[in-house]
């Protein structure tokens, strides 16, 4: 960024967003527990986690809305404590759930924004129309947003993040409670501002999401990064999908265990009848079928399948996400 | 690179800090967004404003005549005070109207745009205003309907609306504080009815105090809104009393004194 103050103009040229050492304690729990990333300019981040990670603490910091307990982040080289104004200048925030003004309506939500930010009048009615027209909401205009389903609500937020053209985008959790339809066209959405060079801080539960739309991943759980890199990176070493089999004679588990292990370069955990292997290679699978075969294996079940957060979350803490999400709502009692 | 038609005012390099004139504008932006909630839902004032209609209507033709012996007498000395009691009950929009606000998301996307931190919260309360003043237009033009008559004149009239917007502007920051504490926009209603009702009964809004029991005369003399109905009264029917108006001032320095610091702490320790 060109704007970036000098003293910090070296460190900050490429990243939009950085983060040092991020700490927020709420009473007893510690919802981050330093935190450090940084998001390259033009770039789309995604921060994984399951649910009371810590994700939403991130953005309420990066968005000037929370101050850390200790550390600091920089928004496009500024400050977001002591540089605050200058921050919110920059950035557009589409929270985790979707900040309408219910009686108004889509229209005028956008227009308000747009008058707020002290553009004139006219100026702001043509941005607004541009932007319903972008997001499928122009018929749904002059209706109260009350009367908008879960989808155009959080269409319509994310148009109202957009009306100052901001350079860096947070897009907390942004597809959460969509079906897969309006989840498939908000993605649609997110990638055409991608496009058009904005930095974008996304905020996932789903691994799939993060692979769809993030160029880096940053996984956070109980408040701290613990994995790193691009979806490739990622997927290559947690095994973005799985392997299944069930052989039908179980005495031939040990063998199958053994054949699939060996293919695979993974250790394979047994679960009853059933051999699960992470995979990154999809030509473990027809391998796996020969060698089965070659060994006289009957199998009943045989597939290949995504990785769920769950399982990547055991293959990087070693305990699933439910633990985690349970462990975390637990800290909150007092 | 062409710049399109839209394109945002901000210069090169952002701006350090919000100017007041900024600050000012914006409030009002926020302000007539209030107003526009009121334009699409305009029986949302009702749900304030019919239950002081309804006591105008109770009252004069139920005890009237038992408390002064002629209804149009009673309507005179109790509608001044009824619109005391009006401006309160409409002061909780600006609590409930808050609280909506945190609980929706709304104050959040507010807090992340570059406006002064103060201008969300002096919206509400700008645009609370407008409200009290069509409220009070409201109440009065019922009571002359059923017969009502302003006694001073209209300056004795516009004096009242002003000292009732003055007190209605101190008790705006009780309702801050009520619609900050409450969990949800349902419950500040509640808080604020359960406690705006014993404060406008136990007052000189519907009986005179000299039917009153010695103990319970001081209760209600004390009471800033029989100080405050006495007031109006004044300024609306029987000529102006500056004791009644000087002490309704200094209530309404008072209450903001305590209740706008109180707000600030409460809204720093919410969000
Ligand atoms: N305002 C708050 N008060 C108390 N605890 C909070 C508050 N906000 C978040 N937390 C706690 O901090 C942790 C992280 O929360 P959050 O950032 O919302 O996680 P995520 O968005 O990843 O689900 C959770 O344990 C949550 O309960
Ligand atoms: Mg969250």
């Amino acid at each position: 960024m060109t704007t970036a103050p000098v003293d910090e103009r070296e460190p900050t040229m490429n990243h939009a967003i950085r983060t040092e050492g991020l700490v927020k304690r709420f009473g007893t729990t510690t919802a981050l527990d330093g935190v450090n990333f940084a998001v390259e300019t033009g770039t789309v981040l995604g921060l994984l986690g399951p649910n009371g990670a810590g994700k939403t603490t991130v953005v309420r910091v990066l968005s000037t809305l929370l101050r850390p307990d200790a550390g600091c982040a920089t928004v496009g080289g500024y400050d977001v404590v002591r540089d605050a104004h200058r921050v919110r200048q920059l950035i557009g925030l589409t929270g985790q759930y979707a900040a309408t003004d219910e009686s108004l309506t889509g229209l005028e939500n956008l227009l308000l924004i747009g008058r707020l930010l002290g553009t004139s009048r006219a100026r702001a009615r043509s941005r607004a129309h541009q932007l319903l027209t972008q997001f499928g909401l122009s018929d749904a205009a002059d209706r109260p947003t009350k009367t908008y389903s879960g989808g155009m609500r959080r269409r319509l937020d994310l148009a109202a993040s957009l009306v100052g053209h901001p350079s860096m985008l947070y897009l907390d959790e942004p597809t959460t409670g969509l079906d897969p339809r309006a989840r498939t066209e908000l993605w649609a959405l997110i990638r055409e501002l991608v496009a058009g060079g904005v930095t974008v801080l996304l905020t996932t539960q789903y691994l799939d999401e993060a692979d769809a739309l993030a160029d880096d991943i940053v996984v956070i759980d109980h408040g701290r990064v613990i994995a790193t890199g691009t979806p490739d990176e990622l997927k290559a070493r947690l095994g973005s999908r799985r392997l299944v089999v069930r052989p039908e004679d179980e005495s031939q588990l040990p063998l199958v265990t053994s054949v699939v292990g060996d293919l695979a370069g993974h250790t394979p955990d047994v679960d009853g009848q059933r051999v699960t292997v992470p995979v990154t290679d999809p030509a473990v699978l027809p391998a796996v079928v020969r060698r089965l075969d070659d060994s006289g294996v009957e199998v009943t079940e045989l597939v290949l399948r995504s990785s769920s957060l769950d399982e990547v979350f055991l293959s990087l803490t070693g305990r699933p996400a439910e633990d985690a999400e349970r462990s975390a709502s637990e800290e909150m009692l007092p | 690179m062409s710049t399109p038609a839209d394109a945002p005012p901000a210069g090169p390099r952002p701006q350090a800090r919000v100017t007041p004139v900024q600050g000012v504008r914006q409030s009002l932006t926020l302000a007539w967004r209030t107003i526009v909630q009121v334009r699409h839902n305009p029986w949302e004032l009702g749900d304030f404003s019919i239950q002081p209609i309804m006591f105008v209507l109770l009252f004069t033709f139920m005890f009237g005549g038992a408390i002064m012996g002629d209804w149009r007498a009673y309507l005179t000395f109790m509608l001044p005070g009824v619109i005391v009691m009006n401006m309160l009950f409409v002061s909780l929009y600006v609590g409930q109207g808050l609280n909506t606000d945190l609980t929706k998301g709304v104050f959040d996307r507010l807090r992340s745009l570059p406006l002064a931190r103060w201008a969300p919260l002096a919206g509400r309360i700008l645009a609370d205003q407008v409200k009290q003043a069509w409220s009070i237009v409201l109440v009065l033009g019922v009571g002359m309907i059923l017969g009502f008559r302003v006694g001073t004149g209209i300056v004795g009239l516009l004096a009242a609306v002003a000292l009732l917007l003055i007190f209605a502007l101190a008790f705006s920051w009780v309702a801050v504080v009520v619609g900050l504490l409450a969990p949800d926009p349902e419950r500040v209603q509640i808080y604020g009815m359960t406690a705006l009702f014993p404060l406008t009964f136990v007052s000189n809004i519907f009986v005179p105090v000299q039917t009153l029991p010695g103990w319970l005369r001081e209760l209600v003399g004390v009471n800033p809104v029989s100080v405050l109905a006495d007031a109006s009264r004044g300024l609306m029917v029987t000529g102006v009393q500056a004791g009644p108006i000087v002490v309704s001032l200094i209530w309404a320095v008072g209450i903001t004194v305590v209740f706008a610091p109180l707000a600030a702490w409460v809204f720093k320790q919410r969000v």
